[in-house]
């Protein structure tokens, strides 16, 4: 069995990179303000958001797996002989 | 308030229905038809990382310090990005190799080491005390604030409550933990009471965060609204400094890494997401499944402790039992015992399984090796799965009473999310050895050991001491420096300021812990033993099932047997041998204790004592070589080599099948190819027979009538003479025969020429033939007769099809590139595409059987030998009732430059 059936190690390792950007220092002083969306203060609210986007994007990784092995289109070769 | 009775009614009541799902997960593996395995229960099994620290501590934490009980959570959504290519490694190691714990996992990795598993166990013992006090307290608090009882603390030892709690646990743990002789399969029951307590722990936070921030107050804007009122409240959901000042990014950072580490470290953890894992296909989904209940049990963390400051007006003083306290206030007295039960749920979902994951270690890293060393436990043949499980029990029992002991002693000076951390920060030594020894094969036994030893002195100096320091059971005078040493002062090593005592720790724990295991992994030198299992593991994935057997010795079958049936029972040990002879395909009765055969029986022994003791069973059961670094690499070599033959032989059997089949195709078109030629022969000759007994027996014959016979016979017999011609044609051409005379060729004059001698034949059929050729075309080097025959065949076919009266044809001839391409085309009916690929066969000729023209049909396959050889091709182009135009190319090229046949 090969690496293939999933989805790729790069995307994850993306994935995850920018997650630790996106949950640290000093991204995170972007979201320190003294602002509110709807009513809620925005530092929460953008945490979860950001959480909410990477699970999404973990979600749609993990769907589309069969994406990279298994579409390759067949090519004929049609040339007679 | 609501009366003790009530309360601990409803926890049995609660406890039995556990024991319930747990007997029917059981029942329903006996079946074959597992409950758990599904990708949604392997998510929530996973959750049992929400423990009572999550369901109480976090809105401890928020009412503190705001959004700083995030980064627990977050942490391990990162890690989950990555559960795809790190878990699922880990479930096939565990997996291929029979390993039931962490310790197993890293000493099996670091050539099978005791000393190793043994140290891995001591840590995660005394690391995981205080999370189990953590739990403990957790319960007893929450019991405490729902029936308003007063602290019991002064109350004598005997009559705390806590203590009683902690036997029950202990009593339920070995219920679901140890039910099995059979120590070596997953938990199913378990696992579906755990996924069942996760269920249940969702489902009543969701219900209280519910409750107070649509029932109490308006929303959660609301909440947001009024607390912005209170300064205090309201300063809480920033990160508490003034940008890059004062905001504490080392510490977010710390917590985050930590909780990544962990959520793959804690044994818990690995034993639900590891060893009761069923099918690695699972992680994808619960890979996203189980973030996402993380993030939906903390949605309402923070408007319920919010919410509850602005109730109770307390600063957040009791925020730990909000959960509790909020619906109980309020008079929502079944919302509180539903809460209670969520907060239950954690507790002993996350005791039972820590607690099996932990007795497991204790029996086979701790207490095995011990009994094995001493000789008359080793003397005695009997069977002793009975013994191991009665070991395990104790060690669960040990377990839970020393965390409560740890409660007793350092329980009340703590909040429940530090006692946690303390225990985070422990396992998360275990990191570099596990994870490393994944991927890197450099690592050694020393490096590792080195390492975790270090390491986890350091978390404990830093760490664990001070927490009992400060509760009073290390003279306080420790905190400053032991014997006066400031620089050694356990919480500022060296004077280092300006973290908070986690991350201090965290960092010099972990420096110490990397820093010696890349150390002494690089100067070290490995034994055999360690290089063979680092290849085990770091190429789990590119083995296969073709995995090198590192052993080399002689055994007798009767003492594996004897062995297997020591630690798995006779039943199963019975199976074990009963399905290598099948798997092998020899008799029961005959098989060979072999390299491969003892070291299945040691995988299996390992499921059950872990993989250190195994190795020393099986080491005193036969005669072993040593292996050296040289055999071991003999061993892969030769493993490889199997493999090479293995693919060589495959690929050999598929080339082997395709000519057999080729050749089938042949000999059908042999066949064929006979019965055609036969048939095509015996019409003219059956006319030339019947006209010559015809005039035989008729010798009055009229002289017009003879000659007009004469000449049917003469034309059949020179269809029949160019038949055999053309066959022999054939033949010759495709067994490479034939004679070539190339020479260099004027394609345009030979066009010329093929028309010309045609011509007559399209007058006939009264068609058009218009000649599209260049001025000038370069010579071709091929052989001008034969090329005359293929131009000839091509126009006299085309004559054969275009319509009577109105044919057309059209010859061009084209210089592209490096080749001269010849085209016929005509507007006759076209050929079907179906049977495009079939005009080149011999006798296939176009058009339906019934209306073809005459020919023999071997026209087009000696033309296309004829272009082939020389070192052309020759194609169709054709769509029905457009006409067909057929055409050829042949390649320029010097006459040195040519390989005629």
């Amino acid at each position: 069995m090969r690496r293939r059936d999933g989805p790729s190690a790069q995307v994850l390792l993306a994935l995850c990179g920018a997650g630790f950007l996106l949950f640290n220092f000093p991204l995170l002083l972007i979201w320190d303000q003294p602002l509110t969306v709807l009513g809620l203060p925005l530092l929460p609210v953008a945490l979860f958001v950001i959480w909410v986007g990477l699970i999404a994007a973990l979600a749609w990784v993990s769907a589309s797996r069969g994406g990279r092995g298994g579409k390759e289109p067949e090519k004929h070769e049609e040339r007679d002989g | 308030m609501i009366q003790p009775g009530l309360v601990l009614a409803v926890s049995f009541g609660y406890l039995l229905l556990l024991v319930a799902v747990a007997a029917h997960g059981d029942r329903r593996a006996d079946q074959g038809r597992s409950l758990i395995d599904s990708s949604f229960v392997y998510a929530l099994s996973w959750a049992v990382y929400c423990s009572a620290w999550t369901y109480f501590g976090s809105v401890g934490r928020a009412a503190s310090g705001g959004v700083w009980f995030l980064p627990i959570y977050l942490g391990p959504m990162l890690a989950m990005l990555l559960a795809w290519l790190v878990l699922r490694k880990m479930v096939r190691i565990a997996r291929s190799y029979r390993i039931t714990s962490i310790a197993d996992f890293i000493a099996s990795r670091y050539g099978k080491s005791p000393l190793l598993a043994a140290l891995v166990t001591l840590i995660t013992v005394v690391g995981i005390l205080p999370y189990i006090a953590l739990q403990l307290k957790a319960v007893s608090a929450g019991y405490e604030a729902l029936t308003g009882g007063l602290g019991q603390s002064d109350a004598a030892w005997w009559r705390d409550g806590t203590l009683y709690m902690a036997l029950s646990l202990a009593g339920f743990a070995v219920v679901f933990g140890t039910r099995h002789l059979d120590l070596s399969e997953r938990h199913e029951g378990m696992v579906a009471a755990i996924a069942f307590e996760s269920a249940v722990k969702l489902a009543a936070f969701l219900a209280v965060g519910v409750f107070v921030t649509y029932g109490l107050f308006g929303g959660m804007g609301d909440i947001w609204a009024r607390a912005q009122a209170q300064p205090d409240i309201a300063g809480l959901l920033r990160l508490g400094g003034q940008g890059f000042e004062g905001f504490q990014g080392a510490q977010w950072f710390a917590l985050t890494l930590l909780s990544m580490l962990s959520v793959l470290m804690l044994p818990r953890q690995f034993q639900v997401m590891v060893v009761e894992c069923v099918n690695e296909r699972h992680i994808l989904r619960a890979s996203w499944l189980f973030p996402a209940y993380l993030l939906l049990i903390n949605i309402f963390v923070l408007p319920i402790a919010i919410g509850g400051m602005l109730i109770f007006g307390d600063g957040g003083a009791g925020a730990e039992s909000y959960v509790l306290t909020l619906p109980l206030s309020q008079g929502a007295e079944w919302l509180a015992l539903l809460a209670y039960l969520g907060g239950l749920s954690a507790a002993t979902g996350m005791i039972i399984v820590e607690t099996v994951a932990v007795s497991t270690m204790v029996c086979n890293d701790l207490v095995m090796p011990a009994l094995l060393s001493s000789g008359r436990f080793a003397r005695t043949g009997g069977d002793l799965t009975r013994v191991l499980l009665n070991i395990r029990r104790a060690a669960i029992l040990l377990v839970l009473l020393l965390g409560y002991l740890y409660f007793r002693i350092a329980g009340e000076a703590y909040a429940l999310v530090s006692i946690g951390l303390i225990s985070f920060a422990a396992v998360a030594q275990f990191a570099p050895a596990l994870l490393g020894g994944m991927y890197w094969r450099g690592a050694t036994r020393a490096g590792a050991l080195g390492g975790l030893l270090g390491g986890s002195l350091v978390w404990a100096y830093t760490l664990m001491l001070p927490s009992l320091a400060r509760s009073g059971w290390i003279g306080a005078g420790f905190l400053d420096g032991p014997f006066g040493l400031a620089f050694l002062a356990p919480q500022h090593l060296f004077g280092l300021t300006g973290f908070d005592e986690l991350t201090h720790s965290l960092f010099w724990s972990l420096m110490v812990n990397i820093g010696l295991y890349v150390g002494l992994s690089l100067r070290g030198r490995v034994s055999a033993r360690e290089a063979s299992q680092a290849l085990l593991f770091v190429e789990v994935f590119q083995r296969g099932q073709a995995q090198p057997v590192f052993w080399r010795g002689r055994a007798r079958l009767e003492d594996l047997r004897r062995l297997a049936g020591r630690f798995l029972g006779a039943a199963r040990a019975e199976a074990l041998f009963r399905d290598h002879a099948r798997e092998t395909g020899t008799a029961l009765d005959s098989l060979t204790a072999d390299a491969r055969l003892v070291d299945r029986v040691e995988r299996q022994i390992a499921g059950a004592i872990g993989t250190a003791s195994a190795r020393v069973m099986v080491e005193s059961a036969a005669q072993e070589e040593s292996l050296s670094l040289g055999d071991v690499l003999e061993i892969i070599d030769e493993a490889s080599q199997v493999r090479t033959y293995a693919r060589e032989l495959e690929e050999a059997t598929v080339e082997l099948r395709a000519a057999n089949e080729k050749l089938k195709s042949l000999d059908q078109l042999k066949d064929d190819f006979m019965s055609s030629v036969t048939h095509e022969l015996r019409t003219p000759l059956t006319s030339i027979r019947a006209l010559t007994e015809l005039m035989l027996d008729t010798p009055d014959i009229q002289p017009q009538e003879r000659e007009e016979f004469l000449n049917i016979i003469l034309s059949e017999s020179e269809r029949l003479s160019r038949l055999v011609n053309q066959v022999l044609d054939l033949a010759k051409i495709e067994s490479g025969m034939a004679e070539w005379h190339n020479t260099d060729v004027d394609m345009k004059a030979l066009i010329v020429a093929a028309l010309r001698s045609t011509a007559e034949l399209f007058r006939e059929r009264g068609a058009e033939v218009l000649a599209d050729l260049p001025e000038q075309v370069p010579m071709v080097l091929a052989d001008p007769d034969r090329l005359t025959q293929v131009l000839v065949n091509l126009l006299s076919n085309a004559a054969k099809f275009v319509p009577e009266g109105r044919g057309r044809v059209e010859v061009a001839l084209r210089h592209r590139g490096d080749e001269l391409v010849v085209t016929v085309r005509d507007n006759g009916p076209g050929v079907a595409p179906e049977d495009q690929a079939a005009v080149f066969d011999k006798f296939r000729q176009g058009g339906e059987a019934g209306n073809r023209p005459p020919g023999t049909g071997l026209g087009l396959p000696i033309s296309r030998q004829i272009v082939v050889n020389l070192g052309g091709r020759m194609w169709l182009d054709s769509q029905p009732g457009q006409g067909a135009c057929f055409a050829f190319s042949l390649p320029l090229r010097s006459k040195g430059g040519s390989d005629d046949g």
